[in-house]
């Protein structure tokens, strides 16, 4: 059991509260930077992915999980993000500023989503980002002379000028570094005015109005936001996967993105992470334990479609939380043992307005 | 006491379909004071309120604060003003601690933009030591140590009242809206909330315009009463002065006639 003895202000806006995250978060750190070394080349092109899809993950987490706006059309804003690098580093435009344009660009696709999100809310916002979705697919098959259509494209490996990165150690080093920036950014907000908006905004509207948060203002800017990190993950995703086709960013990548958070744990950073080390790894643990399974279950199609499925409804029904939330009563029953009580995160059902969230 | 005027409404008329929920109602609250609304269910109280904060637009009338058209500004930009308000039903931000929903509450003391909120600069820093003070400040002023880090979901009603009450107040308002400050609470906590509205009054110097049922809270610290019936200004004066208006007594009570209508027919 850890009694924080808090002594200054500074202690509540610290990122790391107390010796044990110094401590955690640096040998973590320490492990993803001697992975390359570490993991064989399997291991580390799937350590990429899960970096890549966390940083889409945080997008979507600040998104859905902070601001309480559901987008059912997030896989669109990794496709700008994608095919922006791609059109860019294959014209030999330099990969930094290829990546800041894709993250820009999908930004502003994010903004004119987010401006039909003022007026709707919930369902209907989900179906507006779903309808936004097919949209955004339907261009990337039809804008032949950017995108090659159907035919798909071919992505170069990230140059700066003579300097290319063409190991998958060097990739899986670009990616570290943008997650490490996006994490730190998305914390940044969230202990700063900005993500405290986000919230008021996600719990009750009428109040953060009345509060002073300009709600059109601070729902654009949450869309653009997640909208530029979903991009930033698509351009990694271009330079990783190689090769670009429209049927990358349907709806099936963009409820994999849902999926992530709330299997994750909505409303916590850790949430993103855990989504995405779970969508990456499930199809692995899939595969392996296919072949023990009899003939007309393991070979059946469609395998992976029931198991997500599944596993979705296990977690809404019991860990709303997700992985994080599991994750925290675990750690609570070891440092209260043995005095942990069944009770101790049910929430008070009444007063409760926040239902959208959880 | 003063008297020059902080916010004046006049001849507020709202329509909602063939409702007239606010029908010509005009009032001054002068600076300084604590004026209290009061009247039954359903008299159009909250609805006044909810026109000063914005949520409504007029169907006729003006509201001029500090000399200022309000009716012409948007929603969010009444707080920067120096206008908070609390609610009937809370509104409190409940997946936030209770130290969180304070500092929501000063929002519109920012001083930091998106750049400085990203990158956490000195300047954002900076910005979130002095909010803690202000917030400090009234965290020691109602009480609220021990709840600081508890999330709001899991804290009990009365407590939430308070809270709520805080965070309006760490806005550093000028005008302070409290809807209906002691419905839910028990007597005791009643009795700190007088305590708390004369001394919000003199310490933060902010003038209160507040909803209120409980007849005794109203008269120890109003200075002026409007009583409301049906959407209608009935009676304006000191509590002593509306308590014993016939016009207020009888939305309360009922008329002689209505009384004696229901008694028992004199045996012949």
């Amino acid at each position: 059991m850890r009694f924080i003895f808090k002594t200054s202000y500074e202690q509540d806006i610290a990122l790391a509260k107390h010796g044990g995250h110094k401590l955690w978060y640096s040998l973590l750190m320490l492990v993803l930077l001697a992975a390359p070394w570490l993991l064989d080349e399997y291991g580390l092109a799937q350590l990429t992915l899960v970096l890549i899809y966390s940083i889409v993950g945080l997008g979507l987490m600040l998104l859905a999980g902070f601001t309480g706006l559901f987008s059912i059309g997030h896989a669109a804003f990794l496709g700008v993000g994608a095919y922006t690098q791609a059109v860019m580093t294959n014209a030999g435009i330099p990969f930094p500023v290829a990546l800041v344009a894709a993250a820009a660009l999908s930004a502003v696709v994010g903004v004119v989503v987010g401006l039909p999100a003022l007026r709707v809310k919930g369902i209907y916002l989900g179906i507006a980002t779903l309808a936004f979705g097919f949209i955004v697919e339907e261009v990337f098959a039809r804008w032949e002379s950017v995108t090659g259509g159907n035919a798909g494209m071919h992505v170069k490996a990230p140059a700066f000028f003579e300097w290319k990165l063409e190991t998958a150690s060097e990739l899986y080093f670009l990616c570290l570094l943008a997650t490490v920036i996006s994490t730190l950014a998305i914390l940044n907000l969230l202990r700063s005015p900005t993500g405290r908006a986000f919230v008021a905004i996600r719990d009750s509207e009428i109040s953060a109005q009345s509060m002073g948060i300009h709600l059109a203002a601070y729902k654009t800017l949450s869309f653009a936001i997640s909208a530029a990190l979903a991009g930033l993950g698509g351009a990694l995703y271009a330079h990783m996967i190689k090769f670009l086709s429209p049927d990358q960013f349907n709806i099936i990548q963009s409820i994999d993105l849902l999926l992530m958070v709330v299997i994750g744990g909505l409303g916590s950073v850790h949430g993103a992470f855990l989504g995405a080390i779970f969508l990456i790894t499930m199809p692995q643990l899939i595969s392996s334990v296919k072949d023990f399974l009899p003939d007309f279950i393991g070979q059946a199609p469609g395998l992976k479609a029931v198991i997500y499925g599944a596993v979705l409804i296990a977690f809404v029904l019991f860990e709303p939380l997700g992985i994080y939330g599991r994750w925290l009563k675990t750690r609570t029953w070891f440092s209260l043992f043995p005095f942990y009580r069944k009770g101790m995160f049910k929430r008070q059902k009444s007063f409760q307005k926040s239902d959208r969230l959880r | 006491m003063s008297t020059d005027v902080l916010l004046s409404a006049q001849n507020l008329s709202v329509r909602f379909g063939g409702v007239l929920a606010v029908n010509k109602v005009s009032f001054d609250v002068r600076r300084g004071e604590v004026f209290t609304l009061i009247g039954p269910n359903g008299a159009g109280k909250t609805t006044v309120f909810n026109l000063i904060s914005r949520i409504y637009t007029p169907t006729t009338g003006t509201i001029v604060y500090d000399g200022a058209e309000l009716t012409k500004q948007p929603a969010h930009a009444v707080a920067s003003l120096g206008i908070a308000r609390t609610f009937q039903n809370i509104e409190l931000f409940e997946h936030a601690t209770v130290l969180q929903n304070l500092l929501i509450g000063r929002h519109t003391h920012r001083g930091t933009n998106l750049l400085d909120d990203l990158l956490f600069t000195p300047r954002a820093r900076r910005a979130a030591h002095e909010a803690r003070e202000k917030v400090e400040r009234v965290i020691d002023f109602l009480d609220l140590q021990h709840h600081r880090d508890s999330m709001i979901a899991g804290l009990p009603y009365g407590i939430r009242k308070v809270v709520e009450l805080a965070r309006a107040l760490a806005s550093e308002p000028r005008l302070l809206l409290l809807d209906e400050p002691s419905s839910g609470l028990n007597v005791e906590e009643t009795e700190d909330m007088v305590f708390w509205i004369d001394d919000i009054r003199r310490e933060f110097g902010a003038t209160v315009l507040m909803v209120e049922h409980d007849m005794s809270l109203v008269s120890k610290v109003s200075d002026r009463v409007l009583a409301m019936n049906q959407g209608e200004v009935l009676a304006l004066g000191t509590p002593e002065e509306v308590q014993a208006h016939p016009g207020v007594i009888e939305a309360y009570l009922g008329s002689q006639e209505d009384m004696s209508s229901l008694r028992r027919a004199p045996a012949p």
